[in-house]
């Protein structure tokens, strides 16, 4: 009975689809990486789908928990991303989707950005995209920011 | 088990042609906090993203044990750029 839904969600497996072939390489690995389950990942899916802009960190954008997660925070902010675009989901108070999101986007580090459903990258890429100009592409194309006005370097301050 | 510098060295060596390599401890000794900085001829053609993801499984059994990991990757063009700009 649930042959569409796994269906569904099992093409938004990607990735995670080449780990058998190392956990049966090595042994050590299987218990890093387990998969998780399907009801976990259908969790994930709605959550990366429900708003244009979806960020995995610890704590929360007033009381971040990490540098790492509250760099994230601030250059979301910088580019003024609107509130009713985003949405944030702290991993610290999850415990299970602390561990399941490292698998679903099959990467290892917190916090984690998704831009319109898709992966975009940890603090260190979207910083360097931010350093680059081409978060602000990103964030315009996806019709979360209107493209470029004059006043929106007022916006940048706050 | 603490992680060593020399440990991550090793295994990015093992896996790309690296023309250049930083790696930091950011812990202060700890072995907890690594930032690494690979210059790869590997990464021509490959966007960030997938080259971080290939950073990440290179070093994936490392990573797991640490408490924070960040990396920069950049190919010898680009890290030329880089020193220019820095030297300017």
């Amino acid at each position: 009975m649930f042959g569409t839904a796994l269906r569904t969600s099992f093409t938004a497996l990607r990735a995670p689809l080449r780990v058998p072939a190392t956990a049966l390489a090595s042994p050590s690995l299987a218990f890093t990486r387990r998969y998780i389950s399907q009801d976990a990942r259908a969790k994930i899916q709605q959550a990366v789908s429900s708003t244009p802009v979806v960020l995995f960190m610890k704590g929360t954008p007033d009381a971040p928990q990490c540098g790492f997660s509250r760099a994230a925070v601030q250059v979301l902010d910088i580019h003024g991303v609107p509130a009713e675009k985003m949405k944030t989901f702290d991993v610290l108070a999850d415990s299970e989707l602390r561990q399941s999101i490292k698998e679903f986007s099959d990467w290892p580090t917190i916090p984690q950005l998704y831009v319109n459903g898709e992966f975009v990258g940890g603090c260190d890429i979207l910083l360097s995209m931010h350093q680059s100009g081409e978060l602000d592409d990103l964030l315009v194309k996806s019709g979360v920011i209107p493209p470029e006005e004059p006043e929106s370097s007022n916006q940048t301050q706050n | 088990m603490p992680i060593s510098a020399a440990n991550l060295e090793a295994a990015i060596r093992a896996a790309i042609p690296v023309a250049h390599l930083e790696i930091e401890d950011t812990s202060n000794g700890c072995g907890e906090n690594y930032a690494v900085f690979v210059v790869s001829e590997a990464f021509e053609g490959k966007s960030t993203l997938a080259r971080h993801r290939f950073i990440n499984e290179v070093l994936k059994e490392q990573i797991a044990q640490m408490h924070a990991f960040s990396q920069k990757t950049l190919t010898p063009a680009q890290y030329q750029a880089h020193l220019a700009k820095q030297a300017a």
